[in-house]
């Protein structure tokens, strides 16, 4: 009976079975010695001065008491799982770390299958079993460049009982039984904020275990709903503005993106407020491909609820466009084409002209797959509804670049693809498009020549200042 | 107007409001870096009435133009007619220190500090601390976020009343609901605790910097371990236990270790601030405990600080202190799992022989160096031998020259090219304190193993390394033992090899001065002229225009000139190029 229990509901990363150690060739990097240690506790500062080893006295069974005894003997169990073990140290206490693990596993089961196990003394020793367990300090990072693209994740070394706290709380919180109103008294902000530091962790297996852990919360506590938004926020804001680090952005989008969905209409400012201040910032952290999808998923939610917010989005996106990293930008293509795919003709008309200046702009990268990505554009038959109707305001604004990278871009894919735009162009509007052919070499000799007029007044402007400057000995005249 | 001679009507406002509205980012960047030329353009006046407010009203553009505007209005008082007009400066840069940007905010910041010095008393009370006030109870986090930045540059100046609101907002701020406030509060509380009266730091600022330390972030307790040191220094020394020490002796135990790092990191200043009492009853034992931190973070950090911390213990029981409780740690720290800390105490650990003088350095520290010279990590061994200096200064280098030797050869001998970069940087150091006997015997094969390494950077360090050797030695010496073996290279059938002649001839001509060079080197260098790679040829071009200047005008005439006259007619068209340019050079031609 114990034996099938517990099966990891989600699927376990494929981190959890890969090698820690892979050495590079050059050992004299930081990266590479550190890598061919050991892997590491994140139980850090939980074990400063302990040095005893830990006795637990075995308890019964609990299905082999009585029922009426059951519940007494479940909180014994619990405060017994309040012990937490130094997993660092695989020697020490294996016969206790192994009857904490089943103590945990039949707990488990215990909260799943049985009834009127759920007194209200159950609630505090719960909250307090799962908080010695799970609230700890995570430990430096290996190293401070860590790539979670590229390094392998610090894995959790106390995960054999971890997972089973986890598994457990999870249980508890979807138990029948499980009251809310009795819980909150317990489950209060300052266990949400503790709860929502913990995302930080390397270990992709407990974020995953913390995500469904938050929305049940979220779910169930309806009074911590606002504090939980605004912490997350936060959160997000130290993200973007202060430390460019925290492992769990990803989690928490998905988790928020689960939220936006059941946002009731009209939105509140707060709400569009989080969607302009924190989702679109976002986007300009250097790690965004890490968690693109999910706020690409949060952003197009934001817009399928309430439309009118896209002009301010893509505004934003506009003014966060990448300058230098290509493969960021082949991102922003990607979520402005998810975004087109939903808007409405209206919104379009708003904001054609800015959004078009960057798309031809993109057209024209030298790097190719983002020439590619934005030519993509025109396979999209919605997108290229919306580019027919408005072919008068658009073609203008694309021309020359489409024109100038006919001839010039070196890679002969990019030629061909904006041969067929050009082609679609032409068919959507034969007389602009033979208007704005026979235009295009004046119209370069005219940019030209306002170039040369712009120089020329910066050369005034500088020649002022250097006379007044020699007439005034550096003081400036009034 | 001064430049009333009809110019300024040249520049119609239009015109320049275009240049600063161009739709190319990087031309909008451009004009606004030239804002002042604008200025200047249009007077003062019209920069007051017409170029600020377009500014003002217009900030919504890429952070990187607001991040050049912020800049550029903090040296824009005399462009609006000097302090007198200065706050017509402050709505744009109001507006700017509430942006999201980080570096922008905190740029607008700068430029509202810079420029607060120059508003008179009455002004700063009428234009700036509104100002101040309006940020502190903005809305959205930043502007309250900007406020903590200008709290302490209009406080000195402003008349009671004024001080008594400040400190409010400043409370206020302290405790805001944002975590990000908070830490903004706490970085800018020990400046704040500076400028005020001694009894307010003693009744506002140690109240707030008790519950910041407190806080339930970590991010912002840590930043009070930075107000600390400058709290502490403010106090009598009779207030510290009470004030002070409480909220210090927590942060050094705090459950997170980004704390304890702090702690660590701030320890010599701490140290300083609290004076020497209290350093030896309580810093001591917490400098132990950070010694033996469970995270290595924080003993790398601790392990950085050792000897300042050992320099700066009251001279009375210094050695006491040391001998019996930092040592102990130390020489745990010597075989620590992390290498990091390691290599933090190998920088260090030499410095403590000054301190503990000729006898405890030889019982107690030489085992140590020795141990870290053998160390299977070379950053440890680097480090070590890279402060050498300290010991041979207290026992001299002798005593570690057995166990030294091996340690170099290994590391000169290491896989790793960086390795043997680092070693070959310290070789001109540690020649100079072993001595030219020592080297002769023991390093100069090393040296000159090093020209034939197959790393250019390392054949490129170990030329370096030999100038440098020169210089120290002296030419008789070089002419007696590297200069044969350099020269003898050139023979070498690998032209690679051949041009590491010509590199250390580069190299070494001038130390070694005129005769060597004429007699020895540049015979050298015109048989090589005629060598097939023309890699080789166009470097001997490039040699004899470096050793040029080193040789006398007949040697010039006779002997450099025909062979650059050779190269110039050379078949290779890079040969020819540095042939006619030595030649040039050289006034030859």
């Amino acid at each position: 009976m114990m034996g099938d229990r517990p099966s990891p509901p989600r699927a376990m990363s494929s981190a959890a079975t890969t090698s820690p150690s892979v050495d590079k060739v050059d050992g004299f990097s930081r990266k590479s010695v550190r890598k061919a240690k050991q892997k590491r506790s994140q139980s850090s500062s939980q074990f400063r001065s302990q040095g005893k080893p830990i006795e637990l006295t075995p308890l019964p069974l609990l299905k082999d008491v009585p029922a009426p005894e059951q519940p007494e003997l479940f909180l014994k169990k619990l405060q017994q799982c309040c012990t937490v073990f130094d997993f660092m140290d695989t020697l020490s206490d294996l016969k206790m770390k192994e009857y904490k693990r089943s103590t945990l596993n039949e707990l488990v089961d215990y909260v799943t299958v049985s009834r009127g196990y759920l007194t209200e003394q159950a609630y505090p020793e719960v909250v307090k079993m799962v908080s010695h367990n799970i609230f700890r300090t995570l430990p430096p990072s290996d190293s401070n460049e860590f790539d979670p693209e590229e390094d392998e994740p610090t894995l959790e070394a106390s995960w054999p009982h971890l997972q089973l706290v986890y598994e457990f709380f999870i249980r508890f919180l979807e138990s029948q039984e499980f009251q809310p109103s009795i819980a909150k008294k317990y489950i209060d902000q300052k266990f949400v904020l503790q709860l929502l530091e913990l995302f930080d962790s390397e270990d992709p297996r407990e974020r995953d275990y913390l995500k469904t852990v938050l929305h049940r919360i979220y779910g169930k506590f309806l009074g911590l709903r606002a504090f939980i938004r605004k912490q997350i926020n936060n959160i997000f804001l130290r993200f973007v503005y202060e430390t460019e680090h925290f492992n769990g952005v990803a989690e928490l989008l998905e988790i928020l993106g689960s939220i936006i969905n059941g946002f009731a209409l009209p939105l509140k400012a707060e709400h569009k407020q989080f969607l302009v201040k924190v989702l679109i910032p976002l986007h300009t952290v250097r790690s965004l491909s890490l968690f693109h999808a999910q706020l690409a998923y949060c952003i197009v939610q934001f817009l399928e609820k309430d439309p009118t917010l896209t002009e301010p989005v893509i505004r934003g996106l506009l003014k966060f466009w990448p300058k230098t990293c290509s493969q960021k930008e082949v991102m922003f293509l990607g979520e402005l084409e998810e975004i087109l795919d939903v808007i409405e003709p209206t919104q379009f008309v708003k904001i054609q002209e800015p959004l078009f200046k960057q798309i031809s702009r993109c057209v024209s990268s030298p790097h190719f797959q983002v020439a590619e990505r934005a030519l993509y554009y025109w396979n999209n038959e919605y997108i290229m509804s919306l580019i027919e109707e408005n072919s008068s305001v658009i073609l203008p604004i694309m021309f020359a670049n489409l024109y100038r990278i006919s001839k010039e871009h070196w890679n002969p894919a990019i030629v061909a693809l904006v041969y067929n735009v050009l082609k679609a162009f032409m068919e959507m509007n034969s007389t602009l498009f033979d208007e704005l052919t026979a235009s295009y070499k004046s119209d370069r000799q005219r940019e030209k020549k306002k170039e040369k007029e712009r120089e020329e007044l910066w050369k005034k402007l500088e020649d002022l200042e250097l006379k007044r400057g020699l007439r005034s000995d550096g003081i400036i005249p009034t | 107007m001064a430049g009333a001679d009809g110019d300024d009507s040249l520049y119609p406002i239009a015109v320049l409001i275009d240049e600063l509205r161009n739709e190319d980012v990087q031309l909008r960047l451009n004009s606004i870096k030239k804002l002042s030329t604008i200025a200047l353009a249009l007077g003062v006046e019209r920069t007051r009435t017409e170029l600020l407010p377009f500014l003002t009203d217009t900030i919504y553009d890429e952070d990187e133009v607001l991040l050049a505007l912020a800049e550029q209005l903090g040296n824009f008082t005399m462009l609006v007619g000097g302090p007198e007009y200065v706050h017509c400066l402050l709505p744009p840069l109001e507006s700017l220190a509430t942006v999201e940007e980080t570096v922008v905010r905190d740029k607008a910041v700068e430029s509202l500090r810079k420029i607060s010095q120059e508003h008179s008393p009455v002004d700063l009370e009428v234009h700036f601390e509104p100002l101040v006030k309006r940020l502190a109870s903005g809305d959205w986090f930043t502007s309250r976020t900007s406020a903590c930045g200008l709290f302490s540059v209009c406080y000195p100046r402003v008349s009671s009343t004024v001080k008594a609101e400040i400190r409010q907002h400043f409370r206020t701020l302290c405790s805001d609901d944002t975590p990000m406030v908070r830490r903004a509060a706490a970085s800018k509380l020990g400046e704040f605790a500076k400028v005020l009266e001694l009894d307010y730091v003693k009744s506002d600022i140690i109240s707030l910097f008790t519950a910041l330390a407190s806080d339930e972030q970590d991010s912002v307790r840590l930043l009070a371990v930075e107000a600390c040191v400058s709290i502490a220094t403010l106090l009598p020394q009779e207030d510290l236990e009470t004030l002070v020490m409480p909220t210090l002796r927590q942060a050094a135990e705090d459950k997170s270790w980004r704390v304890r790092y702090m702690v660590a990191d701030k320890f010599s200043e701490l140290q300083k601030a609290v004076g020497p009492e209290i350093t030896k009853n309580d810093l001591v034992p917490a400098f132990q405990n950070l010694l033996k931190d469970c995270e290595a973070e924080v003993r790398a950090a601790a392990a950085n600080k050792v000897k300042e911390f050992c320099e700066n213990l009251p001279e009375d029981n210094r050695e006491q202190i040391i001998m019996t409780h930092i040592l102990p740690c130390v020489k745990e720290l010597v075989s620590d799992t992390n290498q990091h800390v390691k290599s933090a105490l190998a920088s260090v650990i030499m410095g403590l022989s000054t301190i503990l003088g000729k006898e405890n350095t030889i019982e107690h520290l030489l085992p140590l160096f020795l141990a870290q010279l053998k160390d299977e990590c070379p950053e440890v061994r680097l480090n070590i031998i890279s402060n050498l200096d300290c010991v041979n200064e207290v026992i001299g280098i002798r005593q570690l020259s057995q166990s030294l030797l091996p340690a170099i050869v290994e590391l000169a001998e290491d896989a790793k090219w960086r390795v043997r970069l680092a070693i070959i940087e310290y070789m001109p150091l540690l020649a100079g304190q072993l001595g030219v006997e020592f080297f002769d015997e023991k390093l100069n094969t090393l040296c000159m193993a090093w020209l034939i390494d197959h790393v250019y950077a390392i054949r490129e360090a170990a030329t370096c390394n030999l100038m440098k050797l020169v210089e120290k030695f002296g030419a008789e010496w070089a002419q007696n033992t590297i200069v044969p073996k350099v020269l003898g290279m050139a023979n070498d059938p690998n032209y690679l090899h051949r041009m590491t002649t010509l590199f250390c001839i580069n190299a070494l001509s001038e130390v070694c001065g005129q005769e060597i060079t004429t007699k020895q080197m540049l015979p050298v260098v015109v048989k090589m002229a005629s060598d097939q790679v023309a890699n080789v040829r166009f470097n001997v071009a490039k040699s004899l225009q470096k050793i040029g200047p080193v040789l006398d005008n007949n040697a010039l005439q006779t002997q450099v000139k025909p062979v650059l006259e050779q190269l110039k007619a050379d078949s290779d068209m890079d040969v020819k190029y540095f042939a006619q340019e030595a030649l040039t050079v050289l006034a030859l031609a």
